[in-house]
């Protein structure tokens, strides 16, 4: 469990990013931050691994406060996904990659050899094992990311940004892969402006403005909210748009998904 | 008029096995708003850098087959004179932008191109203007937020005036209003001044109501080419993992299994709710 209380942070340049953010997230839940460029949607998660400490306020990670605990500590529980992969990689093959927080963290050789391989596995990279993750396509370098961050099985993952630069399909796979992920009891935090893609997910959503939480709901209620959307610059789901147009004809109007449209209008017009 | 002729186009990068693009031919006419999508890897990006001349003459490697833009032969000129017809826009706007303020990045093109001193403020001055950004014509690039940041590479791309505007997912970083405003920017472009577009994007929910061309890119090859409504409606479009508009996909599935037909297919949120509308009402 996350417990983040009245939480505000300042950078050492003198920008206020978070303006008093609570929130609790349990264990198993599957959260989708959203909101503006430059809410403060990634200095918040950043909290949740301790890479940023609370100016004012508290974050406890299962009970632990992250002021007292070290980030090597911490990552155990939570892994963090950056948006751009570059930031994260350095290593020579995919595999030395994968293996590397596994190995510092102090696993066995037989240990850690047989999580890479699971891990790579799980993200369809086994055929890259031994290549460079520079060599690798952006979408490919983003799962070596994953992968390195999964091979250590943290509770809690924290992606920053995952579909950015992924196109339609490359998105359905990570959709699928997150649900798995959730559905083994993970819990999963994605950071994303991607409306469609959050419409697809329908996780629990929570709406980011100026350094504060705005909206915090399920999917087809935040992301059928037009005044709080529009605070935090977030255009409603295109499903959504449509039953908005619709609503004098006294159909539903938290409609996000494209099989809940798809049942509710054959319902009224009939099938063929 | 055919502002972009390429025919038989292939091109390898150096010590690439394979041709990233191969066997290219089109036709945009000016004026045309494009859309270009496909599979990441697919070769959009190395098309676009044959437009503006990148290919060959930065990347070199080896192209094969014809390419013309605004009539000049690409292979035969040079990158400073194709940059004055064809500007082109990178996905992260952070790449583009190193001067100390907003003015002087938008003026760095001009300057660089010779422009005499009065009628690079006249020209910096409308850019500015265009996209939005007069007001931040002092601040540093580096100070602004993402949205604001693509706006200034967009301003200096379009002071130097080019025919064609190439754009490689322009607003992938942004948030859906930011993107919503940047894709506004792009259109009034294209429709006041006759400005040709090119677009490369994924997220066709927003962005396919401004086109008039949808080109659509598989393994290099160049798989689905023509009006949007078509394009986008195909079958093919969607076995390929395209991402095609909810309204669209909506309206297939509604056709399929209800029977609801029109003849214009539907791209936009609006223009599926007048069809719905049209169809509730009996």
């Amino acid at each position: 469990m996350i417990e983040v209380e009245d939480v505000h942070f300042t950078y050492p340049i003198g920008v206020e990013a978070l303006k008093g953010v609570s929130l609790t997230i349990k264990d198993g839940e599957f959260i989708a931050i959203m909101g503006q460029n430059g809410a403060g949607k990634t200095t918040l998660i950043k909290h949740f691994n301790g890479l940023l400490k609370p100016t004012k306020g508290e974050v406890l990670v299962d009970g632990v406060n992250t002021k007292n605990t070290s980030v090597a500590k911490l990552a155990r529980n939570v892994g963090f996904v950056f948006q751009n992969p570059d930031n994260q990689l350095f290593c020579e093959t995919v595999e030395e990659e994968v293996a590397f927080a596994l190995k510092n963290f102090g696993f066995k050789e037989t240990t850690w050899k047989k999580r890479v391989t699971w891990a790579l596995n799980l993200l369809g990279l086994t055929e890259y094992r031994k290549t460079s993750p520079f060599m690798l396509s952006g979408g490919e370098r983003k799962r070596v990311a994953l992968a390195s961050v999964l091979a250590w099985n943290p509770k809690v993952v924290a992606m920053d940004e995952p579909t950015i630069g992924q196109d339609y399909q490359q998105k359905e796979i990570l959709r699928q892969f997150i649900i798995q992920l959730n559905t083994q009891g993970k819990t999963v935090v994605v950071v994303t402006h991607d409306v469609e893609f959050v419409a697809e997910c329908n996780p629990r959503v929570i709406l980011m403005s100026e350094g504060k939480i705005v909206a915090d709901g399920v999917g087809n209620k935040v992301l059928t909210d037009v005044d709080r959307l529009t605070q935090a610059s977030i255009v409603p789901p295109q499903i959504t748009q449509i039953f908005m147009r619709l609503a004098d004809f006294g159909l539903p109007v938290d409609v996000i998904d494209i099989y809940e449209a798809r049942e509710i209008l054959l319902k009224r017009l009939g099938k063929k | 008029m055919a502002v972009i002729k390429a025919k038989g186009l292939t091109y390898t990068y150096p010590n690439a096995t394979k041709p990233a693009i191969q066997e290219i031919s089109l036709k945009i006419e000016k004026g045309e708003f494009v859309i270009l999508t496909g599979p990441s890897g697919c070769g959009k990006t190395t098309l676009c850098r044959c437009l503006n001349g990148l290919i060959p003459h930065f990347y070199q490697g080896d192209l094969e087959g014809e390419i013309q833009v605004v009539g000049l032969d690409v292979a035969d000129t040079p990158i400073h004179k194709l940059a004055s017809h064809v500007g082109l826009v990178f996905q992260n706007p952070e790449n583009q932008l190193f001067a100390l303020s907003v003015e002087k990045d938008v003026a760095f093109g001009l300057e660089n191109l010779g422009v005499p001193r009065e009628k690079m403020r006249k020209q910096v001055d409308w850019a500015l203007e265009i996209a939005g950004i007069y007001d931040l014509r002092e601040r540093a690039p580096h100070e602004l937020s993402g949205g604001q940041q693509q706006r200034v590479t967009i301003a200096s791309i379009i002071a130097m005036h080019p025919e064609i505007m190439v754009l490689d997912e322009p607003t992938s970083f942004l948030d859906p209003l930011g993107a919503q405003k940047i894709f506004k920017v792009i259109d009034e472009l294209n429709k006041s001044l006759g400005m040709t577009v090119i677009l490369v994007e994924h997220r066709l929910d927003l962005a396919a109501r401004y086109a008039n061309h949808v080109i659509v890119m598989d393994k290099g090859e160049i798989v689905l080419d023509g009006d949007p409504r078509t394009v986008l409606n195909s079958q093919k479009a969607r076995l390929l993992g395209v991402g095609i508009p909810k309204a669209t996909r909506l309206y297939q599935i509604l056709k399929e299994e209800n029977g609801l037909s029109t003849e214009k297919v539907p791209v936009t949120a609006d223009e599926i709710a007048v069809l719905l509308r049209e169809v509730l009402k009996t």
